[in-house]
Formats: structure tokens, C-alpha cells, sequence
């Protein structure tokens, strides 16, 4: 009697619970769907919804279907920032990916003022960008900046460094590469510690060498590390444009431009929200392009923690 | 033949991390000297406080201090709270549409809030917050990354323990409390630190969506303090920038491990 009762309640008790447990996780999932909703999912939405139509300065927005895109095709400061973002990215990433493994090799090794080192490495990591851009604007300042008297010491005369198109860009790349080259290194440094030290010993007792070692061993062993580097550091790309701001404002003549900082200026300066949205889904696409390659090619290989 | 390698390897590598250190030692140099020796290196230079005393008074750092202060402990509670309570819904709730409502969690993850500017300042304008410090923290709240990383967290807690403080009675919010919550400290501490340094050193999305001295975080105080426009002296804005970053430069020399290990980890995911 008894147990036959409780196989009869047994399945409502059941689906009361499954009603309960999935009413229980939507409560708890609320505050952050609500937020993510309006701030992430809603403007991704509302950025494609804009591109399409005209900014509605006298009267109501009117749908424009491509123009805006047409505009965007023809428009050549559009080229140019997605021109200057493309050898931002491929310098920086290289760059910063080349440092941060020769500093983890060193690191990693019993080295005098090992400590010390890492430190060095990795202080620009905590620092912010709006600080380091006004440290290394000074760097840059013509005639009195640090760099102009270091060159004048050996006896070249002053140049405006972030004032001309020609070596703007440099400037900038090889500022970005100081502040992120020491960030990276700590992966690599955690990958190198998981390298186990019986490859080593075996590779010493064969007579191997350590630049062969390093060539055949761990440079194969480190590619996960250096793939998942180099998809951040390209997407850092992307949206390091602080800088920009302090340093050259874009200029001169859009020669520093990035495509995000472009879109700031649009928004912001020129008030064309319309392209501004047309510019933005631009970045989306980019930045989704690469999410998915590394979804793809990444998060299957390796195996976190 | 070998030790000669490794001698000029440290030489390289100690050659390397000064050069580093430059910028910042740079920094100091000209911040701690009289302004006529900020671009003359001479060993017998007097120090000087006077740089840092001007740069506080030519602009309110004061309240620049509190507003990024404020900001970062309401961006960080917030994310906190929402992040666990998202991430045990997660981790340890079977419900329907589960796997697509966190792959719309990890679309934020791919879209951050620094790209979607143009319409996120529709969204904080048409809340009327504008010019507030809510405003810059609103994006950020529901951090994706954060419900990530929990999640991961929560998901490694042995059954065992839940069902041991379930025989005891508690309920499922008393189980996160007492079970996932202290179980999941490392990470809390990973993601905190992550996320005071970025939201300290931010500087985009406040740029644009303060205007006054009663919302603006030390970044953008920096900004527009240090513009080339207002002449102020080089010394005083190196002073001001050291001001801008010091808390964070401390924390970090202080504790460096944490740091290095939490940015990792939350690097890593």
C-alpha cells in the first residue's frame, strides 16, 4: 500500500522539483541576462538596426537600406584606419609575442636577479595606458623629449617623432609592444614550467644542444601557448586606442588612426551616429571572424587547466 | 664555452629589463625633480615634493580619487554578486535552453563592452545616467568572463559536499553560500584583481560618458588635466600621472604573485 503510494506521488513530486530547480536558475540567471541583454545583446542588435538608416538631423530617421555601407566602401579615411590596423596588428603581435618568449626563456632559467627581472618585464602590464601614453609622449616630444637628446648625444638632430606619417605609427607599435610583451610572458612562463625536466636531461645525455633543444623540444611543445597568445594580442589590436587620445589624436592626417577610435570619432565629434553604427558592425564582423577562428582552431586542442 | 653563453645571456636579459624599466624610472626622475631638470639628468639634483603639490591643486585629484574608487567597488561588488548567482545557475541547475543562454552569456566575451560605444551611450542616455559613475559601470556589471570563470570554479565542487550540507538542512541558496562561495576563493581573488586593474586603468567609455569633476575616474582626470592645451608643466603632469597609477603599482609591488597568477588564470580561462 504504502509503496505503492509513493511510486504514484513519486513523478509529481519529480516534475515539482524540475519546475522548481528551472525556476530557481532563471532567478539566479535574471540580474545578469537583464544586464547583459541591455548592454550587450540589445546594442549589437540596435548597432545592425542603425547602419541602415540615415541620421534623422531634421525629423524621423529614414531607412537608407546600404547607403551607409556604400559610403563606408568609398569612404577612404575607412581604408586608411583599417589599413593602419592591419600593420598595427601584424607588428605588435609578432613583436610582442618574439619578447615575451625570450624574456620566459630567461626567466625561467636560474638567472642572477631572476625576480627582479620578471618584475621589470611585467610592471608596464598594471600600468594605464593613459598613464604610459603621457610617459612615452614625452619620450617622443620633439627637440627636448628623451629620445631626440639620446640621438642628439650621438650627434643626429631632433625629429618630430608622433608628428610625422612616416614614423607615427612606429612610435605608437613599439610603445604598445613595451606595455604588452611582459603579459604574455607569464603564459609562456607558465608553459615552460610544465615542460617536464626529463626532456632536458634526455636531450643533454644525447649531446643536444640548447638552441636545438629549444628549436626541436620546446618551441613545438609551446605552440597551444603561442597560438592563444597571438588570438589575444590581435584582438587587443583592436581595441587599444587609449593611446590615440593623448598621443596624436588620430593624426597626423588619420596616419595613426584605428578603426575603434575612428568609430569614436564619428560618434562623438562628428556626431554621424548612423556611420558610426556601420563602422561598429565592421569591428563586430572582424572581432567575430576571430572569435570563431579560435574556437575553431584553438579551444579544441588544448585542454585548460 | 658554455658559461660564456649564459654570462652574456644575463648581460642581454638585465640589458633588456632596464631598458624596461626606462620609461617609468624616467617618470620618477622628472616628477621628484625641480621642473629644469626634467630633461637634465645631473646626480646632485635637488627632490622635490612640489610637483605633486601643484598637480593637486591645479586639479580636484581628491575627487578623482574617490570617483575611480567609488566606480571600481560598485563595478566590482556587482560583478560579484551577478557573476555567482549566474554561475551556480549554471553549474549546478539542469534547466530547458540551458546551453543557449550561456552562449549568449559568452557572446560578451567575443563583443565587449569597449566596441559597442556608439550604442551604449543611446542605452545610458535614454536611463538618464549620463555623467554618472553608474553609467561606466553599468556595461561592465554582468561580466561574461566572470560567470565563466565561476562556473569552471563551481563546476570541480565534489557532490559529496553539496549533499552533505543538503543532509544538513540547507537550502540552495544556503549551499552556495557555504559550500561554492568559500570553495571558490582563489578565483574570486583571480578575478577581482583582474578586474580592479582594468576598471582602475579604463579610460574609453568614462572618457565619453563623463563631462564633469563629480563622475570622472582618475584616467580621464589625467586626460584632461595633462592635454597639451592647458599648458600645464611636464614635471607636474609626471607627477600627476604617478599619482594616477600608484595605488595599482603599490598593490602590485606588494603583491606581485598574486597578481602574476591572477592575471594568468584569468588569462588562461
Amino acid at each position: 500500500m504504502v509503496a505503492a503510494a509513493m511510486i504514484s506521488a513519486r513523478p509529481k513530486t519529480a516534475k515539482r522539483l524540475r519546475w522548481a530547480a528551472n525556476a530557481n536558475a532563471w532567478l539566479l540567471l535574471l540580474p545578469a541576462l537583464v544586464l547583459l541583454a541591455t548592454f550587450t545583446h540589445y546594442p549589437i542588435l540596435a548597432t545592425l538596426y542603425h547602419s541602415f538608416f540615415s541620421l534623422g538631423r531634421s525629423g524621423p530617421a529614414t531607412f537608407v537600406g546600404i547607403e551607409n555601407y556604400q559610403a563606408m566602401l568609398e569612404d577612404d579615411v575607412f581604408w586608411q584606419v583599417l589599413r593602419n590596423n592591419l600593420v598595427f596588428a601584424l607588428a605588435t603581435v609578432p613583436a610582442s609575442i618574439a619578447l615575451a618568449l625570450l624574456m620566459a626563456v630567461w626567466v625561467d632559467r636560474k638567472i642572477t636577479g631572476r625576480s627582479f627581472l620578471r618584475l621589470a618585464f611585467f610592471t608596464p602590464t598594471v600600468l594605464p595606458m593613459i598613464a604610459v601614453a603621457n610617459i612615452w609622449l614625452f619620450f617622443y616630444t620633439p627637440d627636448y623629449g628623451l629620445l631626440d637628446q639620446i640621438l642628439r648625444f650621438f650627434g643626429f638632430s631632433g625629429h618630430n617623432w608622433l608628428g610625422d606619417p612616416g614614423t607615427v605609427m612606429t612610435c605608437l607599435i613599439v610603445m604598445v609592444v613595451w606595455k604588452e610583451a611582459g603579459f604574455f610572458m607569464i603564459f609562456y612562463l607558465a608553459a615552460l614550467q610544465t615542460i617536464p625536466p626529463e626532456l632536458k636531461e634526455a636531450a643533454s645525455v644525447e649531446g643536444a644542444g640548447r638552441w636545438y633543444f629549444f628549436r626541436r623540444v620546446t618551441l613545438p611543445l609551446l605552440m597551444p601557448t603561442t597560438l592563444f597568445i597571438s588570438i589575444n594580442a590581435l584582438i587587443n589590436s583592436f581595441k587599444l586606442v587609449d593611446q590615440l587620445v593623448i598621443m596624436t589624436k588620430g593624426g597626423p592626417n588619420n596616419a595613426s588612426s584605428l578603426l575603434l577610435y575612428y568609430i569614436y570619432e564619428v560618434a562623438f565629434n562628428f556626431w554621424d551616429t548612423t556611420y558610426a553604427a556601420t563602422l561598429t558592425v565592421t569591428l563586430i564582423a572582424i572581432l567575430a571572424v576571430i572569435a570563431i577562428t579560435k574556437f575553431v582552431y584553438l579551444d579544441r586542442r588544448i585542454h585548460y587547466q | 664555452m658554455r658559461h660564456d653563453g649564459s654570462r652574456i645571456e644575463t648581460v642581454a636579459a638585465w640589458t633588456l629589463a632596464l631598458l624596461w624599466l626606462l620609461p617609468l624610472a624616467y617618470c620618477f626622475w622628472s616628477a621628484f625633480h625641480p621642473a629644469e631638470y626634467a630633461t637634465r639628468f645631473d646626480l646632485t639634483a635637488p627632490l622635490t615634493l612640489e610637483n605633486f603639490a601643484r598637480a593637486w591643486r591645479q586639479a580636484p585629484f581628491a575627487r578623482y580619487y574617490l570617483n575611480t574608487v567609488l566606480l571600481v567597488t560598485m563595478v566590482l561588488a556587482g560583478q560579484l554578486v551577478i557573476a555567482t548567482l549566474a554561475a551556480y545557475a549554471f553549474a549546478r541547475f539542469r534547466f530547458v535552453g540551458r546551453d543557449i543562454v550561456f552562449g549568449l552569456v559568452l557572446v560578451q566575451l567575443m563583443i565587449m563592452p569597449d566596441v559597442l560605444i556608439v550604442e551604449n551611450y543611446r542605452v545610458v542616455s535614454g536611463l538618464n545616467l549620463l555623467d554618472t559613475i553608474p553609467a561606466i559601470a553599468l556595461p561592465y556589471m554582468a561580466s561574461a568572463f566572470g560567470i565563466f570563470l565561476l562556473r569552471q570554479t563551481f563546476k570541480s565542487v565534489p557532490n559529496e559536499l553539496v549533499e552533505a550540507a543538503r543532509v544538513e538542512g540547507a537550502s540552495s541558496f544556503g549551499v552556495l553560500w557555504r559550500v561554492f562561495v568559500p570553495l571558490g576563493k582563489t578565483t574570486y581573488i583571480a578575478f577581482g584583481l583582474v578586474s580592479v586593474s582594468y576598471h582602475w586603468n579604463n579610460f574609453l567609455w568614462p572618457l565619453i560618458v563623463t563631462n564633469s569633476v563629480e563622475s570622472r575616474p582618475l584616467t580621464v582626470g589625467l586626460a584632461v588635466f595633462g592635454a597639451p592645451e592647458t599648458g600645464v608643466d611636464w614635471s607636474v603632469i609626471t607627477a600627476a600621472t604617478i599619482m594616477t597609477m600608484a595605488p595599482l603599482l603599490l598593490a602590485f609591488l606588494l603583491f606581485q604573485r598574486q597578481f602574476v597568477q591572477s592575471f594568468m588564470r584569468a588569462g588562461i580561462r
